[in-house]
């Protein structure tokens, strides 16, 4: 009995701490929709800000992390694919592969401050881009590269072996092999990784503050060479730097809740992505 | 069949761009801090303050700051490493199969939210709280910092740990049932002991993590460069220095070079924990 009492305490207790957990997550997102949704109308999405931020919508801090974000998976994504196609289809035991692994490892643990100085260090001031949609793209790239090369391996790995060896039998070299039987079957994990990597340099402040975050630009980006505005960025600016932070304090939550949705739903988005297509092939 | 040779040559060259991009980050901010060493020399960063910007004698000591990111860092892993161990231990051995599925996603949620939205709901909402329960003139200190901080690390334990606990084999489990063992002592007895190496990589991931995490630390831990074992002080952490300061220095100068510095022995630090916490995980079997 005194045995059995002590048994339901216990699980009681792991259940309390995980729920506890639950309930922390579950009231900073009910924190900021609360806040944020009465300030997050049309008229914000889409104005300019005025007066350095006190009044206005985020228009061009929406705009400037859609452009980063998209930079940064162009750029990123061939890169991660191949990698992710050469470390499941090629690699051999070995050396180079063991060192590449560490190198992706090693990215994925990196500092995003650290990126910050790196893409300040070689994009900014060597290459002379100056801070720019290219050299912030350029950075923030490097940063999710780890993300999109270990979602897209383990995708071209599930596939299963019998339709290499099937497209083989009949004449394909490894590369027809690769192009016509592995790769339309791993498009979901690719997507999913893609759409993570999104996310995260969606969210990230620290890499852009050193390499292309403008603090207040009310206008729209002409080329890569121009400094943009960020939502991540523009959210500790208002929170932190504004002279007047409790008047923008509503500001504030708008954006959080619009950087919040954004973040998430490519989340969510990715959840469901491969969902589907888990439904979509069984083998 | 040469062409084919070509596809895989080129595949290992992209393939190994990611070592590329290792080796330009090291090279870069090594190239940025050596001047450093000539004038005023390495020593300089062992002083015990950090005052970049001075009329009479600029100091460029790492240990103010190093000592803010470890206390912050302890606080941080005192709060989440026990929660998570228990949190995982229950979503691997505990949960309901259909509430595992809600639960382990909806933690991992809290990953994904951007460090900035975690660092602005502190300053709004857990500052103020802390400020009013014990009685300070601030809410800005380690002791916030480090609260922010477990609930980024509490995501990565918790997840990597119950990868460990689910790959210890169910063997283990029947042989110690059929020894007469009740569910918990099987729990902390059998199947905890085996997974520990993989709890323990975890909590270095969440440490490296921890380490790393730069924008809600630089808005919640109110920013001063002190060397103090005070939770409720406020501390100025390493990550936090090179994001409020780079901004403002000129390029070239001694500070900017000490500010990367920093950044080397922060990118040391963390490469160090993954490192360890790779071999830990490949040895055990838990990653290719």
């Amino acid at each position: 009995m005194n045995r059995q009492l002590k048994e339901t305490i216990t699980i009681q207790l792991l259940r309390f701490t995980t729920y506890a957990i639950v309930c922390v997550v579950g009231y900073i997102l009910l924190d900021i929709i609360r806040h944020g949704l009465p300030v997050l109308n049309w008229a914000f999405l889409s104005e300019m800000p005025r007066r350095g931020g006190s009044e206005g919508g985020i228009l061009p801090a929406i705009v400037g992390t859609l452009y980063l974000t998209l930079g940064t998976v162009a750029i990123a994504l061939p890169v991660g694919i191949g990698t992710a196609i050469y470390l499941s289809e090629y690699a051999a035991p070995g050396r180079l592969t063991e060192t590449i692994r560490l190198a992706i490892t090693t990215l994925a643990g990196v500092p995003s401050i650290v990126f910050g100085l790196f893409g300040l260090g070689l994009f900014v001031l060597f290459c002379q881009f100056g801070p720019s949609l290219l050299a912030g793209s350029l950075t923030l790239a490097c940063m999710v590269l780890p993300i999109i090369i270990v979602t897209s391996e383990e995708s071209l790995r599930a596939v299963p072996q019998a339709f290499r060896e099937a497209s083989l039998a009949l004449g394909a070299t490894k590369w027809q092999a690769i192009r016509t039987a592995v790769l339309p079957y791993s498009l979901a994990g690719i997507i999913t990784g893609a759409i993570l990597g999104i996310g995260r340099a969606a969210g990230e402040t620290a890499p852009i503050l050193l390499t292309v975050a403008a603090f207040f630009l009310p206008r729209l980006p002409a080329s890569i060479f121009d400094q943009v505005m960020a939502l991540p960025y523009h959210l500790y600016i208002l929170a932190t730097q504004h002279p007047d932070t409790t008047k923008v304090l509503p500001l504030q939550y708008g954006t959080a809740l619009a950087l919040l949705t954004m973040v998430l739903g490519l989340s969510l988005g990715a959840i469901l992505v491969r969902v589907h297509f888990r439904r979509k092939y069984q083998w | 069949m040469n062409k084919d040779r070509a596809i895989q040559i080129g595949f290992t060259g992209i393939a190994s761009s990611s070592i590329l991009v290792v080796g330009l980050i090291f090279l870069f901010l090594f190239k940025e801090a050596v001047p450093f060493v000539k004038q005023p020399g390495l020593t300089a960063l062992l002083d015990s303050r950090w005052i970049p910007v001075s009329f009479q004698l600029e100091r460029f000591g790492i240990l103010p700051l190093a000592a803010g990111t470890l206390l912050v860092t302890g606080i941080a892993m005192l709060v989440s490493v026990p929660l998570s161990a228990l949190a995982a231990v229950y979503i691997a051995e505990v949960a309901h199969p259909l509430e595992r599925e809600i639960l382990k996603p909806f933690i991992e949620l809290l990953a994904s939210i951007p460090s900035v939205v975690l660092g602005f709901f502190g300053l709004v909402v857990l500052a103020p709280l802390i400020k009013q329960l014990f009685g300070l003139n601030s809410g800005l200190n380690a002791f916030t910092g480090g609260l922010l901080l477990a609930l980024m690390a509490i995501p990565t334990i918790v997840s990597v740990s119950e990868d460990a606990i689910n790959s210890v084999p169910t063997s283990f489990r029947n042989g110690s049932m059929a020894l007469g063992a009740s569910r918990m002592q099987t729990i902390w007895r059998v199947v905890v002991p085996a997974a520990l190496p993989g709890i323990l990589g975890a909590v270095m991931l969440g440490t490296g993590r921890v380490i790393g995490e730069t924008m809600a630390v630089l808005m919640v831990t109110g920013n001063a460069a002190l060397i103090t074992s005070n939770p409720l002080s406020p501390v100025r952490t390493m990550t936090a220095s090179i994001a409020a300061e780079m901004g403002e220095v000129p390029f070239g100068s001694i500070h900017y070079q000490a500010l990367f510095w920093v950044g080397i022995i922060l990118l040391l630090i963390t490469f160090g924990l993954n490192f360890v916490a790779r071999r830990v995980s490949v040895r055990y079997g838990m990653m290719r």
